[in-house]
């Protein structure tokens, strides 16, 4: 098999050039289906039978939890990538998704506390699914903090390549956290087998934010890759030659 | 053996151990990690007497009984299996209605009346338009069973 496409990935100004122009790729779609998700979303959808309006929080609290763990998954996996096949781009890419994956936890967490309140009674409880994502925003500090803590790049992409690959362990916790345990949080209504519990008519703009968030996560982290790998080789000769041209 | 196979290898054993740490681990906190108990655990006398627990279920239907001039309300949380009357003084919840699902904070005392000082309402997964939810309650004519909601 021919393996030269995946070794191109880690040249770093292949990745450069290559991130540069997938951007606007990710970000125009990512702005246009955000909007028309909270249009929908937020004027169009039916106020639920219960919650009323205050449901409308799913809009943005489902998709932010729902990149918060792919954002880990995808951080892990080319963690473990640039572990095993010594790929610096792979390293850079995993850098550049953690803090973006640690502002959807946040987003997950702060909106969730905020329906929290009027629905359930309480901002917060030590529910097994609340605990386990906030386990999860730590896992990313962690990784943040570990990597700026070390001074030598390749020490800081290996060492915190293991935090991260140990941490991912947390990821299906999240996520089956409310089928294995008894927990305050519903269980899923759309991520799950068989026909979602939610009406159509709310599950379209939900779907739409789905989407668009994916899309906006592939914006920022391509912009954070691209950065990332201009720090990293600040010293080489092809960004000292792209910089004087 | 290649350099890059041994790291291939190591990478597979973190995880593995990872993983089986994790799984033994939350075996054993089991108990520990369940938010609250439910009414059948209580009868076999699972919930810690004595102690401060987590009682949750569904309120009853009909149970609902509020004092009047007061913010104290009894009710019945039910598992279908086993039921538990709750005694509680305070705000309830915006979802707090019979039929839902509620999680109390409280203790069991001797009696058998669970004394919660805390009620959170519990949400179940199911979102739908008001009159979605109103067809669903009169069935029409000509279909078979409402659909379970």
């Amino acid at each position: 098999m021919d393996w030269t496409w995946f070794h191109r990935f880690g040249s770093p100004p292949h990745l450069y050039r290559l991130a540069g122009t997938l951007v606007p790729w990710f970000a125009w779609p990512a702005a246009i289906l955000i909007a028309a998700g909270l249009y929908g979303g937020l004027v169009l959808a039916p106020p639920d039978y219960q919650q009323g309006d205050g449901f409308r929080i799913i809009y943005v609290h489902a998709p932010s939890a729902w990149l918060s763990l792919m954002a880990y998954t995808m951080m892990a996996v080319t963690a473990a990538i640039g572990l095993i096949w010594r790929m610096k781009a792979a390293h850079a890419v995993a850098a550049s998704c953690a803090p973006v994956g640690a502002w959807f936890t946040v987003a997950a967490l702060g909106t969730g506390m905020l329906w929290g309140k009027p629905m359930w009674g309480t901002y917060w409880a030590w529910d097994p699914r609340l605990t386990a994502e906030l386990v999860l925003l730590f896992l990313y500090l962690g990784y943040i903090g570990l990597r700026s803590a070390i001074e030598d790049p390749q020490r800081a992409d290996r060492a915190s390549a293991v935090l991260a690959i140990v941490g991912v362990i947390n990821v299906p916790i999240v996520r089956y956290s409310v089928e294995w345990w008894n927990s305050i949080h519903q269980a899923p209504s759309v991520m799950k087998f068989g026909k979602p519990s939610i009406s159509w008519p709310m599950l379209t703009p939900l779907l739409i934010m789905f989407v668009g968030f994916t899309l906006l996560f592939a914006a920022l982290v391509l912009v954070r890759v691209r950065a990332e790998i201009l720090r990293r080789e600040r010293q080489a000769r092809w960004v000292t030659e792209m910089v004087t041209q | 053996m290649t350099p890059r196979r041994r790291r291939l290898l190591l990478v597979i054993g973190i995880l593995a151990g990872v993983g089986i740490a994790g799984v033994l681990a939350l075996q054993a906190f089991r108990t520990n990690v369940m938010f609250f108990f439910d009414p059948t655990q209580v009868a076999n006398g699972e919930a810690p007497a004595g102690e401060r627990f987590r009682l949750g279920g569904m309120v009853e239907d009909g149970s609902v009984v509020r004092a009047p001039g007061s913010l104290e309300v009894r009710f019945v949380v039910t598992d279908f299996q086993r039921s538990v009357p709750v005694h509680y003084t305070g705000v309830l919840p915006d979802l707090f209605r019979e039929g839902q699902g509620v999680v109390a904070h409280g203790r069991l005392g001797s009696d058998g009346v669970f004394t919660a000082d805390e009620v959170l309402a519990k949400h179940d997964e199911n979102y739908m338009p008001p009159e979605v939810s109103r067809s669903l309650k009169t069935p029409q004519p000509g279909t078979t069973a409402p659909p379970q909601g």
